[in-house]
């Protein structure tokens, strides 16, 4: 900005421009206050199971594969997400944008996948503690991608030539970047205690 | 549209109402929000009063004769939600919170403002919906704790619009807690250390911490708790497989955590009241800094000692004892630094420092019956008893509310450049007190002798003390005339404050009264000692002198 003029209020300018690292760190904020909510939702899954006991025959083993195939596709889509994040930052938008294209693939192939597993599953939402509790847990994470999704589509549209995202102001993109790292790591998480545990 | 300024006068084009419009608007200015918070929270305050009353006037008589039960029990509920969720907190975390933090961190505003608008106004429609809710439904009546199996089996519109409500209300806590510590944190002015700031930004740093790691646990679990109600899942529901006892462990993670949320602030705020009014450095602001981080982090792990009678298992007994006891240590030496802080000062004992004095009785008063509440054999004898009712009043009326008077009285001349009326303030206060104690402290020998609480019928010998406690709460109600009529008269014809009537050092003082608009005219003042009142205790070397000397350094008679 060099059309700024000297004055006495820049002291305040200064400070209202500077807050790029704060909504970074308020966002990191959130995101520990999120994490949160998922930690109650463990917490509760593993007390349902530990103290819960289902009724006789209604233990179902859950299929291994697609959930797996799903945990790759996030964990790929966390590095595509980079991969866009680094392209941004040596001003070459176009890559950046070819970049969240595929991560937002990855996201809605991973929503896809999510779909495909509920179809087949053979029990419904209120049929016992587990199911109730599955569905409650991968939706609500399901939730989250969904909008990570759409916050990704929104920076792709963002970062074309002339849009507000670029290597110029960065805040967008990391911010969805920094939300879409989370969702994976919530998954991770959520994985290992709903599939393998 | 011709704008003919000059560049040097440029000022953004404002569509924000300006004159005493902005506090009806979607204003980003701190104060304007603190100011918005506070006087909403008031008025919820007398709803949650008015149901108090109700509540009282029904057990004047041991028969349910001034309300239908289904209605008593709607009145409690609402009292509980709307005194906790939108009056104590929202007042004593965003109101006060909002309005000096920004001042003590050297800062013009908080660190997101358009953040902290959202938050804000999330509150008063979430306290619309919930107390419509009695009138075009029926109110929740599970209380404000909301315990399946209870809350699934009661009329289930009301209790959805009481979730609804209380999640509005989280997030706005919660969106609050990020603010918070985002601008103690990160927007402090340069060269202002941590260890300098204020003993308020410390609270409220303590108490966003807790927001931001336990309001999220409630939010979810009233979202199963909803799915319980409306599509009859079975996670709460012992008849569909499913744990009522999750449900308290989830409630309580978060609901424990919650009374500090209520009183972490305002032990923040008397450490800023009683150095004002004694004239001397707070006593051991170290020592206050730990105790309150050693809050935090015990406040997380002692939940489940509201649960002795829920089937908690020995091991679990014996940790949550033991781990509740440990409060009482930073709480206690926050209790004798504040005695220490007024020791030997010269009080000057107006009703900002009568409100605090009282504070500090109370307090103590509902901390000892806590520490017994602690211990399993007593807390299975008073568990779910007036005993109780009793114990968190004294620590949220007796503790907070008396706090947030403090800090009216004290930061009125702030605010408005005008002081309050001293002769009221202290009728309010005498009437507050008296009333205060004469409702509260017989419900403790209630409890002990059994009477429930939350019905609205009990045996008749206890009519007498019931009949003493509500007297009590009339008390109350009338004290609120006093101070409604002071605020509103001295707003046009207190006398002048001048800029720091109280000679205070803390930096929201170091500007006029009321503030501009960016907080100071010029550059934020940079403040190392916001005690820096009477001695100083570089005068001492500290290598050779007793503890017993130290402590007589407050008295200047006693000097060595």
């Amino acid at each position: 900005m060099t059309t700024l003029t000297p004055s006495p209020s820049s002291v305040s300018e200064e400070q209202h421009h500077a807050h790029a690292d704060h909504r970074l760190f308020g966002l990191a904020t959130f995101l520990v206050a999120d994490g949160m909510t998922f930690a109650g939702f463990f917490a509760a899954y593993l007390t349902f199971r530990a103290v819960n006991p289902l009724p006789t025959g209604s233990t179902y083993e859950l299929e291994l594969l697609l959930p797996t195939i799903n945990t790759l596709l996030l964990l790929v889509s966390s590095f595509t997400f980079h991969r866009a994040g680094s392209a941004l930052k040596r001003d070459n938008s176009p890559l950046a944008r070819r970049w969240l294209l595929v991560t937002a693939a990855l996201g809605f192939a991973f929503l896809a996948g999510q779909m495909k597993e509920y179809f087949a599953l053979p029990f419904g939402l209120t049929d016992n503690l587990f199911a109730s509790t599955f569905y409650a847990i991968t939706g609500f994470h399901g939730l989250h991608v969904t909008l990570g999704g759409l916050m990704i589509l929104i920076v792709w549209w963002q970062c074309r030539s002339g849009g507000r995202v670029s290597s110029q102001n960065l805040f967008p993109l990391e911010a969805a970047e920094l939300y879409w790292h989370f969702v994976d790591g919530i998954w991770v998480a959520l994985y290992g205690i709903l599939y393998l545990l | 549209m011709t704008i003919s300024l000059t560049p040097q006068t440029q000022e953004p084009i404002s569509l924000q109402p300006q004159g005493w419009l902005r506090y009806l608007s979607f204003s980003t200015d701190h104060k304007v929000i603190g100011l918005q918070y506070l006087i909403c929270g008031f008025v919820f305050y007398l709803i949650g009063g008015a149901l108090a009353g109700a509540i009282r006037t029904e057990l004047l008589t041991p028969i349910s004769d001034f309300l239908p039960r289904e209605t008593y029990n709607e009145v409690l509920t609402l009292h509980g939600t709307v005194m906790i969720f939108l009056w104590i907190v929202p007042v004593v975390n965003g109101g006060f919170g909002n309005y000096l933090i920004p001042f003590y961190v050297g800062a013009r505003d908080m660190a997101f403002p358009r953040l902290n608008a959202v938050a804000f106004w999330l509150i008063p429609p979430a306290g619309l919906l919930l107390i419509s809710s009695y009138f075009f439904a029926s109110a929740a009546q599970a209380g404000w704790t909301a315990y399946p199996p209870l809350s699934i089996t009661t009329p289930a519109t009301g209790q959805i619009i009481w979730i609804l409500s209380v999640l509005l209300l989280g997030g706005s806590s919660i969106f609050g807690g990020i603010n918070f510590i985002a601008t103690i944190l990160k927007l402090r002015r340069p060269g202002l250390k941590l260890m300098q700031l204020p003993m308020y930004c410390w609270a409220m740093l303590g108490t966003s911490i807790l927001v931001v790691l336990s309001t999220p646990v409630l939010a979810g679990t009233l979202v199963l708790l909803s799915f319980d109600i409306i599509a009859h899942t079975g996670f709460f529901n012992p008849s569909l497989g499913g744990n009522a006892v999750v449900y308290q462990h989830l409630f309580w993670f978060y609901s424990h955590p919650a009374v500090y949320i209520m009183v972490l602030p305002a032990f923040g705020l008397v450490s800023e009241i009683l150095p004002v009014h004694s004239r001397k450095p707070l006593f051991g602001y170290t020592t206050m800094v730990y105790s309150i981080l050693g809050i935090v982090f015990l406040g997380l792990i002692v939940w489940a000692h509201h649960m002795f009678t829920s089937g908690t298992p020995p091991w679990m007994r014996l940790f949550f004892t033991i781990a509740t006891s440990f409060i009482a240590v930073p709480t206690g030496i926050k209790f004798f630094n504040w005695l220490a802080t007024l020791w030997g000062g010269r009080i000057a004992l107006n009703t900002a420092m009568l409100f605090s004095c009282g504070f500090i009785v109370n307090f103590v008063f509902g901390g000892i019956t806590g520490v017994a509440l602690a211990q399993v054999p007593f807390d299975i004898h008073v568990h779910d008893t007036y005993f109780v009712v009793g114990h968190f009043h004294y620590i949220v009326y007796g503790g907070t509310v008396f706090v947030i008077f403090a800090s009216i009285y004290h930061w009125y001349p702030k605010v408005t450049g005008r002081l309050l009326n001293e002769p009221l303030g202290k009728l309010h206060f005498l009437l507050t007190f008296v009333g205060f104690n004469l409702c509260f402290a017989p419900q403790h020998w209630l409890g002990l002798n059994g009477m429930p609480r939350r019905v609205a019928e009990y045996d008749p010998q206890f009519t007498l003390v019931n009949q003493l406690s509500s007297v009590g709460a009339l008390l109350m109600a009338l004290s609120t005339l006093p101070f409604l009529v002071n605020v509103v008269l001295s707003a046009f014809r207190g006398e002048l404050a001048g800029d720091n009537p109280w000679r205070a050092l803390t930096p929201e003082w170091l500007t006029s009264s009321p503030p501009p608009v960016e907080n100071w005219k010029g550059e934020a003042p940079l403040v190392k000692e916001p005690y820096g009142y009477g001695q100083h205790s570089e005068e001492v070397a500290l290598a050779g002198t007793t503890g017993s000397e130290l402590w007589r350094l407050g008295n200047p008679d006693q000097r060595p």
